[in-house]
This record gives C-alpha cells, structure tokens and sequence, in this order.
C-alpha cells in the first residue's frame, strides 16, 4: 500500500502522527513527514489516521497496476 | 448529446499526477469509453515531492513513492512510450513506437522536465544531478549517502532550497549559488526572502547570493566550479535546480498554443490552437497548462504547484464528458507548500501578483509569521511560515477581493498599524532558478514576462 498527504489541505493537526507515529512525524512545528510505502502492520493505523484527519489530508490506496488496468 | 460524452475514446498524454486524477475523474463522472494514458516513463504515476523531502534524508526510497489511486480508472495505461505529435484534423495522437491513437477527446498533461545544466559536456559529468525524476532521486540520494565533501546547489528557488536542508540534516557540507539577491526571492519577495537567507546560513550552509555559475569543472568526475565573482568552490557533488521547462516540443507541429510558456487553454481547461481559438475537444491540466484567472486580473497563470495539478485535472476531466452549459472553470485560488530548514512554508495566491506586503501575524524573528500581499489596494496572496491554520481566513480574503492592507481579523494584533512595504519582487530573468508561479502577461506598470 502506499500513501499520499495532502499538503495543500494538511494543517498540521498531528493527528496522523498520534494514531500511527511510524508512519508521520512532525518536521519541525508543522511539517509533516509520511512514510510513501506502507508496510501490511501499518495499513490498519494508517487508515485510522486518515479517517481521523481533519481535513481528510490522507489518502491510502494501491498503486496503478498497468496490466490489470 | 450529452450521453455522447459520457462514451467514445478519450486519451491523456502525461501519466503523472494530473493525468491519473483525470482518469479517475472520468470515471467518477460516468465516462464509460476507452480510456489511454500515455507515458514516456517506464513507471506508474508516481509522486514527486517526497523526492527532494523524504527521499533525500533517507526517509523512504525514490521507487516507494508511486501515488495511490483513489478508485480504478479502468484505463490502459501505455507505460515507456513518447507521444510525439497530435494531427488535429484526423483526431490522432502519433506515438514514438510509430502507432497512433485515435480520440474523441484528447487530454495533455505532460508537465515539466529539469532546466538542464546549458553546457551538455559539463552537465555530464559524474556527480552532476538535476531533480525531477524517481531515477534522478535515487541517484542523488545514493551519492548523498556515500558522504560527498561538499555538495554545491545552483538556484535557490524551493526545489534548490530542500535539497540544501536535507542536505545539511545529513551533515554534508553544502555551498548555494544564487543568482539573485536571496533565496525564494521569486516566488515570495524580498521581506520572506531575507528569512530564507538567515534560515540557509543558520543551518550552515554557505550561501553566496548574486553570483552566478560559469563553469562546472573535472575531468569525467565533477571536481568544483567557477563562480562569477572569480571564487571556485570545491564540491563533489552539483545539483542543478534551476527550475523547469514545459514538455511542449512534441506539440511545435501540432497547431496548438503551445510554447515554452506551456500550453494557453480557458478557464474551462480547453485549448487554444496557435490562432487563439478555443478547441473544443483538446483539453490541458497541470504544470504544462497556461490559463487564465480572475482574481488576477485574467493574467495567463503557470503554476508549478501539486494542488493546481489535482484541481485543474478535476474540472478539466469534468468538462471533457459535460455539455456546455454544466461545464465548470477552474477559478481555485493557487496554493503551495514547501518545507525546509524545519519551516513549513504555505503561500495561497500569487505572492508575486502584488505591489506591497504586510505581517499580519507573527514576526520574521519568531519565525512564524503570516504575510499578506496586496496589488492596487487589494489582497491577492498570503504567505505562512509554521501558521498553516491561517491559511484559509487569507483564501477568504484573496477569494473577496478584500481591501489590502486587511483589517484585523485573523490577526492577532492590530494590522491597520503596520505600514505595508514594497513587496520587491525581482524581475524572473535576474533569477537562478525560474519562478514557480510565473504571470505570463503583462502588467500595465510592470514587466512580469517570463522568457
Ligand atoms: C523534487 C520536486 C519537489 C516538489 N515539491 C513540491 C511541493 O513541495 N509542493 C508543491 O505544490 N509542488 C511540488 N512539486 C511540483 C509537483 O510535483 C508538480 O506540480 C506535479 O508533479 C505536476 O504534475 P503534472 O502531472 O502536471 O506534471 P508532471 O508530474 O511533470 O508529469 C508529466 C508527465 O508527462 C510525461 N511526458 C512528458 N512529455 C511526454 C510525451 N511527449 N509523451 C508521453 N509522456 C510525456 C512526463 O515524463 C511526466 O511523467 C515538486 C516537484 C518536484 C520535481
Ligand atoms: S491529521 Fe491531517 S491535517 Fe493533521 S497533520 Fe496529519 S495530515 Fe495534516
């Protein structure tokens, strides 16, 4: 799985970097940091983060896969 | 009619971020046709800031950054493949492979590439990077685990910018080469741009404004380079981060507006052809597209800006499959985001559409401010540094065409009392690194021409 923040939307509310601290951390004050690859024990936390976003910053998905369209 | 659009064959050319937000938009809104993306790299759509943030500290490797989808496009994705030209008349998009495509409608979303270091033999010596690509990533970040002596940066523009602090977070020494007087002095001004200087040299990093590159010297191994103050600095490693350059030239025989400026479509995403009439089938999002914007006196805008890439391929992707009168423009105030030296820096706007600035909040000592920037009287852009909840009052503002310099609001003192200064935005062409907004018209008081 991988992830992507929105960081035009992302206000820096933290709430990703509580529920899954592996996967986001604060870069100084306000920037956040994401891990891109999201290991199989970490999806379930991750989806927690992004349901728990304020402004729904997080998106989690697989990648395209260019033969099963 | 409206059925029509909904079925045919639609094809996008650019298999980045804006062409995969198109091709799940399309589906979203119904588009029950083919679909064909088109992409000259061998990758899926991956995404390109974690590559000069994450990638270069180490944080993740340049091949885990593949964007997620949000629903299945259901598209066929022709991957390593260069679209070489479009024939407007037959409805046909040439492919290198010598294949060509036919379409009802056509999306192009080819983006930018590295202004590449002018002088091909120097530019090719080991050890010289530009960065925009997952391979020109994991390169860099190889070289910068081996533990170069000395890196050197030319343009201090954002990109140039991370690379130095992610630089130094790993310890490497690093020498910036700005031509112009400060970093980040095109995008934001002077007042911001003198932050970014104290943050560069606070950070240790040794930053030399004014000058200019002449010569990257070695032999076969990059070993320095000569600066045009007659000084050479010593480094291993150079990275040239001197801005960007539209992937146009495969539309030159096409008919299209299309120069380096990137491709002129409406506010509805359509293109022009080379006469200045809109097509109706040819469409254009992201970095490669030029449109105009009304908060902005209907200046051409070349944004350079991942949200602008989303949106724009949002509306362009509804207008491709909607009837006329249910089609909808892209009026979305710009917004960016770049973070380096600990900062995270927003601008929500165009910083450089602006006459004089003010600090609403914050100040450059505490760095954390809010800057507000204002042209004839009226907000056009904000800038935050570590004040990122601020940002969407400021949209308010720029949205409303409020009166500049703005009451207090979202201030947390009383604003009225400052006296706004001159923004000082340079003139692009005295620049390293090329601006990543550039206003491609022309101010009555100003020259704001991007060559
Ligand atoms: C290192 C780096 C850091 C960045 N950081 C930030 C940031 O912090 N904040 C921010 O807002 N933005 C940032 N950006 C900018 C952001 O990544 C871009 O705005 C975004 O990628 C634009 O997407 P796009 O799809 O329009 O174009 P692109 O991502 O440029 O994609 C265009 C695609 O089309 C392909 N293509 C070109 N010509 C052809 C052809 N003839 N045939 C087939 N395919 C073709 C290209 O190879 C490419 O894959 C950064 C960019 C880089 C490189
Ligand atoms: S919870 Fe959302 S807004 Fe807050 S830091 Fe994480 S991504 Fe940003």
């Amino acid at each position: 799985m991988r992830t992507v923040v929105d960081l035009t939307r992302c206000q820096g509310y933290a709430q990703c970097v509580f529920l899954a601290p592996e996967m986001f951390e604060l870069h100084g004050e306000e920037g956040l940091l994401y891990a891109t690859a999201v290991p199989d024990d970490q999806v379930e936390r991750v989806r927690q983060a992004a349901a728990a976003c304020p402004v729904q910053a997080i998106l989690l998905g697989e990648e395209v896969s260019p033969d099963g369209r | 009619m409206a059925d029509d659009l909904k079925s045919g064959r639609i094809v996008v050319v650019g298999a980045s971020l804006a062409g995969l937000r198109a091709a799940e938009k399309l589906r979203e809104e119904g588009f029950t046709g083919s679909l064909t993306v088109v992409g000259d790299e061998p990758h899926v759509p991956y995404d390109r800031p974690p590559l000069s943030k994450q990638v270069l500290l180490g944080q993740a490797t340049a091949d885990t950054t593949e964007l997620p989808v949000r629903r299945n496009a259901d598209a066929e994705w022709r991957l390593g493949v260069r679209a070489t030209g479009v024939d407007l008349t037959a409805k046909r998009v040439l492919l290198a492979d010598g294949e060509s495509l036919p379409y009802d409608r056509l999306l192009i979303t080819t983006g930018t590439r590295a202004r590449p270091w002018p002088n091909p033999e120097e530019a090719g010596l080991a050890g010289v990077f530009t960065l925009r690509t997952r391979e020109d990533a994991a390169g860099l970040s190889e070289r910068l685990s081996a533990g170069p002596e000395r890196v050197l940066v030319i343009g201090a523009g954002f990109t140039g910018s991370e690379i130095a602090s992610a630089c130094r977070e790993r310890g490497l020494e690093v020498t910036v080469a700005e031509r112009g007087p400060a970093p980040l002095v095109g995008a934001l001004g002077g007042t911001l741009s003198k932050l970014a200087a104290v943050m560069h040299r606070n950070h240790g990093v040794d930053l030399r404004t004014g000058v200019t590159v002449t010569a990257l010297n070695g032999n076969g191994a990059f070993t320095g380079a000569q600066l045009s103050d007659g000084s050479r600095v010593e480094a291993d490693v150079c990275v040239v981060a001197l801005g960007a350059v539209r992937n146009v030239e495969w539309l030159a025989d096409s008919g299209l507006a299309a120069d380096p400026r990137g491709i002129a479509c409406d506010a509805g995403c359509r293109a022009f052809n080379m006469y200045g009439i809109v097509t109706d089938d040819v469409f254009v999002a992201g970095d490669v597209s030029r449109f105009p914007h009304p908060l902005f006196g209907y200046q051409m805008l070349s944004l350079e800006h991942w949200g602008n890439a989303v949106e724009q391929a949002e509306v362009a992707a509804h207008n491709m499959v909607n009837p006329g009168p249910l089609r909808r423009p892209h009026l979305a105030v710009p917004v960016f985001w770049s973070t380096q030296f600990g900062l995270n820096i927003k601008s929500v706007g165009v910083p450089t559409y602006s006459d004089h600035l003010v600090i609403a909040q914050g100040s450059l000592e505490a760095r954390r401010l809010a800057m507000v920037y204002g042209f004839k009287g009226r907000v056009t852009a904000a800038v935050t540094v570590d004040m990122a909840k601020s940002l969407d009052y400021y949209r308010h503002l720029i949205e409303t065409g409020a009166p500049f310099p703005p009451p207090p609001g979202a201030a947390d003192r009383p604003i009225a009392a400052d006296v706004p200064v001159p923004s000082d935005v340079p003139d692009p062409s005295v620049l390293s690194h090329g601006p990543t907004v550039a206003l491609t018209g022309h101010l009555p008081d100003r020259r704001l021409t991007v060559v």
